[in-house]
């Protein structure tokens, strides 16, 4: 393994560790917030027993969290010191804010997880929805600087060097809204319709618990509209792409030519026509633009960008069609409890979200190679020298298997198991 | 009037000095959960979990915010020292991972409290390990990106007798806050007396590591006299108060003392951020990013300044 490869390999395990926490410390306290809602306007014990498991989730979720994400913000500077000189000045401002954001988080998390008897209730719950504002806040400032990544804006380029930055014009990339407007709702999809899963397992064994139950409708009640929304989400990042980075939505659909009427292909061979000129221009006779517009070595993984998407839109799909299901069973004031062919559909969605999130960075982040900044440096420019990068990616490695292992089974002991009736 | 690159490193160097006192007292917590011994182990550790639980995760992110800083502001500083010292740091950053979750594993019954404790340690010693090689001119950037060999270029220049000796010295100021702070966060005057005499001995260690460091490294970066002069009247206010068990004003003279070591570091090398060549304006950012960092950080520190009193006077208040 070279160097730049294991950089780029110890990037990638770190991000896709870190954007599980990340994932689930946006949406969590939205869940847990609810529930406390809920029992302060109920008096239902069940929902005070969810409101602080889930705090306990929370916590143990977003100390991973906020340390896999430090490693990150040093790992920034360790593995690509180059892109850090270049892009520091520019995209420092979304991070310094993120800094802020996640400040607050930290800070009344602290408050809501430690501060049950130390604090009026109406303060209690403020605190959750402040951290639910500033994890959501955070998250959207760190897909900002990766916005800008895929489409550099702000600043005019000569001789190697930004002059004329203007940080502001930065954060104002094309690319931050339909990004952000994505990764969040990505965010409570997946957590929201993860929770509801969970539990909906554990309803198919258990159907009258009234905290599973309870669990399952708070999650669905997150999880749903937000899979429902996502495709439309995921139609305004594609005609984004179209304009703004036509090679890597030409690696998504495996478009090689740039051609009118585009069709999208499906796996090997199986095409529909006019379909991706539909999609990307909503008009079946656009013209899309194929690899065949930069040169070969100007194209990523196109096998791996397009298998990625693939799987993101299968997860996508199957995610929004169970919460069309939900809001159908809702609408006719249908339970959901005992209804087991949903229950299970519902169960299967679990880890759909996530992995949809991760195939769904797979896709952004495999599919601006070879560029770290679009079009301005490229990845293999941006490394560090030091030698023997290998070691510190397997080490990282090893550390986040071992994590990843312990925080599941504290999870499942510690949250979700039905509590003693 | 300080110029505004100036500024940003002051701001910097504070937000490293809040992460000393209050990030820093946490690992010395674990370092005194790993020394914990005496009838009185068990109330010792349970003191020290729950001094830190509420509030760990808060202090941490001023280290957050002062990298965050220093690759805006400072881009070449950041890519200079991300270099030069990757190894020591890359440790670091596994103790921070292991210290973070062993700790919040063992909060909610899922054991590591070893792992908390000894990350606790090597951490620490890691983080003062990299200031000193920062100190002692060690990430010459001139050298960076040369190919000098792997022990040559990324292990000698912090493995020396200096740096190592500045990890040591990190160590010992935070066990020395931590054992000074926890005095007030128990009403158990066993306990108290527990860790007033880890605060005496600890900070007998400060001083007596600041004055053969100040004999045994005669070519290390000046500090200025006045500072010098500072820090011992702190450091003694601060072991006076313990001995007289005044721990309120043990707190202040402690964290006074601490902070006076960190401002003497960086005002020693002023106006050179990373020495040997490396100077706070070079390395700086062009002025609109300044400017906008500035005021990021005047609007955060609107929001945050409340929110950190809020937290501190809801969990540390009655003491």
């Amino acid at each position: 393994m070279n160097d730049l490869l294991a950089a780029r390999s110890q990037m990638a395990v770190s991000l896709a560790f870190h954007i599980i926490f990340a994932v689930i410390g946006i949406a969590m306290p939205v869940l847990m917030v609810l529930a406390e809602r809920r029992w302060q306007r109920t008096r239902d014990p069940v929902y005070l027993d969810l409101a602080k498991r889930w705090a306990r989730g929370t916590a143990i979720l977003f100390a991973v969290g906020a340390v896999s994400g430090t490693v990150l913000s040093f790992e920034l500077g360790l593995l690509w010191p180059r892109f850090m000189e270049l892009a520091g000045p520019i995209i420092g401002m979304p991070f310094s804010l993120e800094g802020f954001a996640f400040f607050m988080e930290a800070i009344f998390l602290g408050i809501y997880l430690y501060g049950w008897d130390k604090v009026s209730p109406r303060a209690h719950l403020l605190a959750g929805v402040l951290v639910a504002l500033s994890g959501a806040a955070s998250g959207i400032f760190v897909v900002i600087a990766n916005a800008w990544m895929n489409s550099p804006t702000g600043f005019t380029f000569v001789n190697g060097t930004f002059t004329d930055i203007d940080p502001i014009g930065a954060m104002g990339t094309p690319a931050a809204l339909p990004q952000a407007l994505h990764m969040t709702l990505a965010a409570y999809a997946a957590t929201g319709l993860g929770v509801a899963g969970i539990h909906a397992f554990l309803l198919l064994k258990n159907p009258t618990s009234a905290f599973h139950r309870a669990a399952l409708t708070i999650g669905l009640l997150v999880g749903a509209p937000a899979a429902v929304l996502q495709p439309l989400s995921g139609d305004i990042a594609a005609r984004y792409l179209a304009r703004q980075q036509p090679v890597k939505l030409a690696a998504m659909e495996a478009l090689y030519q740039t051609r009118a009427g585009a069709p999208i292909t499906i796996g090997p061979g199986i095409e529909i026509p006019y379909a991706l000129s539909l999609l990307a221009f909503h008009d079946p006779h656009a013209v899309v633009r194929g690899l065949d517009v930069v040169p070969r070595d100007e194209w990523p993984n196109v096998a791996l960008v397009h298998l990625s998407f693939d799987v993101m839109v299968a997860l996508g799909t199957y995610m929004a069609l169970v919460g069309l299901w939900a809001g159908w069973l809702a609408l006719r004031r249908r339970q959901f409890a005992t209804h087991r062919r949903f229950l299970w559909a519902l169960a299967i969605a679990a880890p759909c979200g996530f992995l949809a999130v991760e195939a769904g960075w797979m896709v952004t982040e495999l599919g601006r190679q070879p560029w770290v900044i679009f079009g301005i440096l490229k990845t293999a420019d941006a490394v560090t020298p030091m030698p023997g990068l290998v070691v510190p990616f397997t080490a990282i490695t090893l550390l986040y298997c071992a994590l990843g292992v312990i925080v599941a089974k504290l999870l499942a002991r510690q949250i979700v198991r039905s509590p003693h009736t | 009037m300080p110029s505004l690159a100036d500024t940003l490193a002051g701001i910097i160097l504070a937000a490293l000095t809040a992460y000393v006192l209050l990030g820093g007292a946490d690992f010395g917590g674990g370092v005194w959960d790993l020394l914990a011994s005496g009838p009185r182990k068990a109330r010792q550790r349970d003191l020290i979990a729950h001094a830190i639980s509420p509030v760990w995760e808060a202090n941490h992110v001023w280290l957050i915010l002062a990298i965050v800083l220093l690759f805006t502001c400072f881009p070449l500083a950041f890519s200079s020292i991300a270099i030069a010292l990757h190894v020591p740091l890359t440790l670091m950053l596994i103790g921070i991972v292991l210290r973070g979750s062993a700790f919040v594993f063992q909060s909610h019954g899922g054991g590591g409290g070893r792992v908390f404790a000894t990350s606790s340690v090597i951490t620490p010693l890691l983080l003062g390990t990299s200031v000193g090689a920062v100190a002692s001119g060690a990430v010459d950037q001139s050298a960076s990106g040369k190919w000098v060999g792997f022990y040559a270029g990324y292990i000698a220049p912090w493995l020396t007798t200096f740096d190592l000796a500045v990890g040591l010295f990190t160590l010992a100021c935070f066990a020395f806050l931590a054992a000074v702070y926890l005095t007030l966060e128990t009403k158990d005057a066993e306990l108290q007396e527990d860790f007033r005499l880890r605060a005496i001995t600890a900070g007998a260690a400060v001083a007596a590591m600041a004055v053969l460091g100040l004999v045994m490294f005669p070519e290390a970066p000046r500090v200025n006299q006045g500072i010098v002069a500072l820090v011992a009247a702190a450091a003694l206010a601060a072991l006076w108060s313990l001995w007289r068990r005044r721990y309120n004003w043990a707190r202040i003279a402690a964290a006074a003392q601490v902070s006076l070591i960190v401002w003497g570091w960086g005002l020693a090398q002023y106006p050179y951020l990373v020495p040997p060549n490396l100077k706070i304006t070079d390395a700086a950012s062009p002025r609109v990013t300044l400017e906008l960092a500035l005021i990021a950080v005047v609007a955060g520190a609107v929001v945050l300044f409340p929110s950190l009193y809020y937290l501190l006077r809801v969990f540390k208040a009655k003491s």
